[in-house]
Formats: C-alpha cells, structure tokens, sequence
C-alpha cells in the first residue's frame, strides 16, 4: 500500500508528541502538579495515531478514560489539553472536565469518557448522524478489551451492522482492565472474532507496527466512507504503565512488562523511515526536538493560565 | 479499643460473615488477588478462595443482575461496584428486578443481595467518579441504602446488610476509606434503619450522613466555642429513614439545619425536611436550611468543585442562621 510521505511523517510527529506528552504528565503528576487522576497511554501511540492518520478533520472519535493519545492523534492542541490537566480556565472544557473528559467538536472529538464502554453508543450515533445528514463523515470508536464485555459495545456492533453505518470500532487490546488480566474473564483469544456474530468484518493488527494499524484503519474507513458499512479492528498492544499512575504494579509479570517495551513502537518505525529515505536522521531529530518544545510550552501555558472563577461551576449546564 | 480503618472495617464485616455463613460470597471488578480498588476485599481471595471470591469482566448489567438471580436461589451475593457513579449501567437489575421481585411475586422470593460502592467527591475526579446517587435508589420503595460514617457504624450495619433478606445498597464514601476509628474485637451488629446521634446537643439539629459527619461534627467544634450547642445526628441509612430519631432531636431542639454532599433537588434532604414539616412544624422556631450541592455535575477544577460541594464553612453559616433567625 502507497502511504503518502506526509502521512508517514506526521504519524511519526503524533507519536511523539503523544510519547512526550504522556512522559511529562507522568512527570507533573508525580510532582503533585495536577489534580485528580490519570491515565497515560504509553506504549498504544501507534494505535490512535494510525488511525487517526486516515481520519478527516470532520471525522469524530470517541474516547476513554485512557484519552490523551487520541485526543493529540485527532489534532488537539497540546496547550489546552494540559491546562485541562491542570483544571485552568483555559483548557479545551474549561477546568470542567480534566483528564478524562476531554472534547472539542471542532476536530470531532466526542469526548474521553469516564464510563468504560460510554463511547462505543455515541460513535455509532455519530455514524448514524453523518448518514442522516450524507455528510460523509465516518465515526471511530476507541475503547479497551475490558470495554469488549460490557452491553453497549455489544449492541453497537449490531445496530451499526444491521444499519451499515460509517464507524469503525478499534479495540486496544492491552490484555489488563485495572488489575484484571482479561483473558481469565472472556473465553475467546481475539476480540475479533465477535464481529462475526455481528456480521461485519474483524481485523487482528499488531497494535505495536503503526503501520499495520494505518492499513487495517485505511481499509475500515474507506469501506465505512463507501456505505459498506462498520469494521471492527483489534489492536494487540500493552500499555507500559499501570491502569493510573501511582497504582503499584503487583499484578503484571515484570518479563512481561520488559518484553513489551522491547516492543516499543516509535524508534522501530523511526528506523524504517530513515532507511527508506522518507525522512532523514536529523530532519527526525528536528522533528521530535519541535515536539519537545511543544511540549514545554503546553507546559508553561498550563502553568501561567488562571484557574476558573468559582462560580463559573454554574455555567454550562443548560444549552 | 484498637483502632482499624474504613475500608479494613469492611473486610473484617465481609470476612465474619462468610466465615458465619458459607452462602455468602463476593464478586465485582478485581476483588479477588488484587484486593478490590479500595481495598476491601483484601485477603478475602486468599482466605476463601476463588469458589467465594472471583472477579468479573467489565459488565456490571451482567454481574449485578446475576446477584438477583444467587440471592434469589439461596446464595447472599456481595456485588462491588468499583465506583458507584456506573450503578447507572445495573440500574434496571436493581430498580426493576431486585427491588420489585419480592412484592410483585407475592412475597414468594426474596433477593438478599449487597450491593457495596464507592460514593463521593472532593478528589477532583470529575463528573463521572464523584457521585453520590442514594437519594435516587431511596426513592425507590424496596431497596435500603446505607451510608455509614465511621468504621464502627461501617462494620456492624454491614453486617446486618449481610445478613438482611433485602436488597441492600450500602455505599461507601472514598474520603472516609482511609480513616481509623475505635471497633471492638468482639462481634456486635448495628440495626439498619436507626439513625445515632454522633454529638449530642440543644440549640439546633444538623442531620447529616456518609462524609457529611464529619464535616458537621467540626462545624459543631467550630460554633462550641461561639456558645451554640450543636448535635449532629447521624441518619447511617436513608431508607428507610428513622423518623422517630429526628423527630424527637427536632423537638428537644427546634432548629434544623440539613446536611448532605449531592444535590438538592428531590433529595433525601429535601426528604428529611418534608418528614418535619409534615409533622413537627409547630416545634421549629426557624425555617429549616439545607446545605447540599449546587445542581450542576461535579466539575473537575478543585476550585470549582469546592464551589459545587458542601463545605465547613457553609454548614457553620447555616447554623448560625438557624440560630439567630
Ligand atoms: C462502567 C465502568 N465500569 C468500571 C469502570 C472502572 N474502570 C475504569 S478503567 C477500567 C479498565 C478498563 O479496561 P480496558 O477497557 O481494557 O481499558 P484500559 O484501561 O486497559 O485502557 C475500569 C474497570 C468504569 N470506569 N466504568
Ligand atoms: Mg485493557
């Protein structure tokens, strides 16, 4: 498959901006500088930036409580993203939402979701907006393996099928919900397998190559884009840190954790770029020196940006 | 006495009673080796073993709704919810089926299920992981639920919840987990349904419940030194409610002020309020002051959400209304 060489670069620039932004979260956080709770998405870059790489501006997604990455891959601004971590007037949801509850319809972002499953309904609905109104859009759903076992993700794949609607659902299987390895709670090996019992097509992908997730994704929603209808795609993946940071790690096998690190995903496909002569070493070196300083200056907006005046907790409520 | 937490409070009660009783298990989200996200079920996985404590898949229609059908068929099923704030999702287990079964059928059946979650803000978790939804399921004839506010009170009405032939809801707030307080070695229980009084008092009544104790017991220090004489009672289950208690503590004071951390509209404050009206109007001597959440979701910014929630200061200003009306 021809991938353009802008689209092999800037899945590269969003990987990275997610890595360095994960990276100083867990920093900050760990420092006592933001409120709350967080989720970090290391080691799954590849999944929201590959498909977010196939994605139009118009496009939606939905998100999880594990949301930073797809909100970057969509095209967020790191800025307000991480005033938003700090509860700052100037955030996307204005100190409202946090971490977890991210959106901006402006790039289609329907919103991270504190509700393991919430999305997956609102995806499909999306997708049944964009037929209504022949916009041609397409909907993507996010969400985890744990997410796979709850009813919402279960209707959703038949009501999409049974409706041929535009959404494509992507299941990052990082094999652990909170402390829980899943496979001890769900009898089949690949979340895939379910699309059949739906009628629709399931796709295996390493979740770690972001190129295979690009594929599978550019297929998923050129088939949805055509009218044929929703896809569901699993990627195999392992997120590096625990479920939120500060839970200790007493569930996870340590050789397992290093194997999958030693499966990183951005320095491989960093390489591969290089030898294929799409970008050079020091154009790569620029690219993600340019992230890092993005990353600085979210940080120092986040910092310098006032928090809301208290009464504007009223706000907002109604439409 | 020794002094133990919350949240070891509850697995003591867990423990005890499936030591008692082989028909009780647990099940939810990584209660077992894990020890559940509060840790109140650690040491349950190794002391009874995967038969009596197993964890679910993220399902919670699936896992609570299976509570009904083991209670119903002879098991006292103790279902955790990791936070309360997706009882949403098993609504229709509990409201439609566990609640109802009994009446409906007769009274042919009865469905002894505990239901234990998490509740509860100030730990900027935002507007879905700081909720306390009881006033929703106290609306709901055929559940009780139950806030308690100290590990003792956490302990004895848990096991009564156990033990109970209803569906119980008993909801935990995340504030309180980590707090110690005196519970005895020896065995006792605590009847649900009875309100306490957590300091007694003659100027005014605070009812409050869950977390909100402990904030009106130091508004209470707080107006001790100013001469106001405050008691604080503790309602430990809002449905039912125990009438009687603050009936009788309006009457001795003839001042009400009501506490709780959700929101106000159709709440059991509001609750509380029209029991006094209806028929202990002619005690008060001040209108009765509610302090209780704005009626907006819990927004995520610490300074938003001490705007939104109830705080000291705001129950202090309460009674200090009451007091000089
Ligand atoms: C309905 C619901 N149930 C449980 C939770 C608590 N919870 C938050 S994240 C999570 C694990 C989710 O696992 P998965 O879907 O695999 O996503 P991952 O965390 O692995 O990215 C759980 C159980 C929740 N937020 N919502
Ligand atoms: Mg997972």
């Amino acid at each position: 498959m021809e991938i353009p060489r802008e689209t092999l670069i800037r899945m590269l620039e969003l990987m990275l901006k997610i890595r360095h932004f994960e990276n100083r979260v867990k920093e900050l956080f760990a420092a006592g500088e933001m409120p709350g709770f967080v989720h970090l998405y290391l080691g799954q870059e590849a999944i929201a930036a590959g498909v977010c790489a196939t994605l139009n501006q118009d496009d939606y997604i939905t998100s999880t409580h594990r949301g930073h990455g797809h909100i970057i891959a969509k095209g967020a601004d790191m800025k307000y993203m991480m005033a938003e971590l700090y509860g700052k007037a100037t955030g996307y949801n204005k100190g409202k939402g946090g971490s977890q509850h991210i959106a901006w319809p402006g790039l289609g972002i329907l919103g991270a979701n504190g509700i393991v499953s919430g999305g997956i309904p609102i995806a499909t609905g999306a997708a049944m907006s964009a037929r209504l109104r022949k916009s041609g859009q397409v909907a993507v759903a996010f969400f985890g393996d744990g997410a796979a076992n709850e009813g919402a993700f279960h209707e959703s794949l038949n009501i999409a099928a049974a409706f041929c609607l535009p959404v494509v659902y992507v299941c990052e299987n990082n094999l652990y919900g909170v402390g829980t390895r899943q496979s001890c709670v769900r009898k089949i090996e690949n979340i895939a397998d379910r699309a059949a019992g739906y009628g629709m097509p399931g796709v295996v992908v390493d979740g770690n190559d972001v190129l295979a997730v690009y594929e599978a994704a550019y297929e998923a929603v050129t088939r949805a884009r055509s009218g044929e209808g929703p896809t569901l795609i699993e990627c195999k993946t392992y997120r590096w840190r625990t479920h939120f940071e500060g839970e200790p790690d007493t569930y996870r096998p340590p050789e397992e954790v290093e194997a999958w690190m030693r499966r990183e995903p951005i320095a491989p496909y960093r390489r591969h770029l290089i030898e294929q002569g799409i970008i050079s070493a020091s154009e790569a070196e620029a690219l993600e020196q340019g992230v890092i300083a993005q990353v600085d200056e979210a940080v120092a907006f986040a910092r310098n940006s006032p928090f809301p005046a208290p009464e504007s907790a009223l706000e907002d409520l109604w439409a | 006495m020794r002094e133990i937490s919350f949240s070891q409070a509850i697995v003591e009660a867990t423990a005890e009673e499936m030591r008692r009783d082989p028909n009780v298990c647990v099940w939810g989200l990584d209660v077992g080796p894990y020890g559940g996200a509060f840790g109140c079920t650690r040491g349950l996985y190794e002391e009874f073993g995967p038969e009596r404590v197993f964890d679910m898949p993220i399902s919670e229609l699936g896992y609570v709704g299976m509570g009904v059908g083991a209670a119903a068929t002879g098991l006292r099923p103790i279902v955790e919810l990791q936070f309360s704030d997706w009882i949403t999702l098993p609504s229709d287990a509990l409201i439609n089926q566990a609640a109802k079964m009994r009446y409906m059928f007769g009274g042919v059946l009865a469905v002894p299920m505990v239901l234990r979650a998490p509740v509860g803000g100030y730990l900027a978790a935002a507007g879905q992981h700081s909720n306390s939804y009881e006033s929703m399921f106290a609306h709901i004839p055929g559940l009780k639920v139950v806030l308690p506010s100290t590990p003792y009170d956490a302990k004895g009405l848990l096991k009564s919840a156990i033990r109970d032939n209803n569906t119980v809801l008993f909801f935990e707030h995340k504030k309180l987990y980590e707090i110690k307080g005196p519970v005895p070695q020896e065995e006792y229980t605590i009847p649900l349904g009875k309100a306490d009084i957590k300091r007694p008092g003659s100027d005014v009544t605070v009812v409050a419940y869950a977390f909100m104790v402990r904030k009106a017991l130091a508004a209470a220090e707080q107006l001790a030194q100013e001469g106001i004489s405050v008691e604080v009672l503790d309602l430990r289950t809002v449905s039912p409610l125990d009438e009687e208690a603050i009936l009788n503590s309006v009457k001795k004071t003839q001042r009400l002020v009501i506490v709780q951390e959700t929101w106000r509209r159709c709440s059991v404050g509001a609750e509380v309020a029209a029991i006094v009206a209806e028929q202990a109007l002619d005690y008060l001597d001040a209108p009765i002051v509610r302090v209780t959440a704005r009626d907006v979701p819990i927004p995520f910014s610490p300074v938003l959400e001490n705007y939104v929630l109830p705080q000291e200061a705001d129950i202090v200003a309460a009674v200090r209304r009451v007091v000089h009306a």
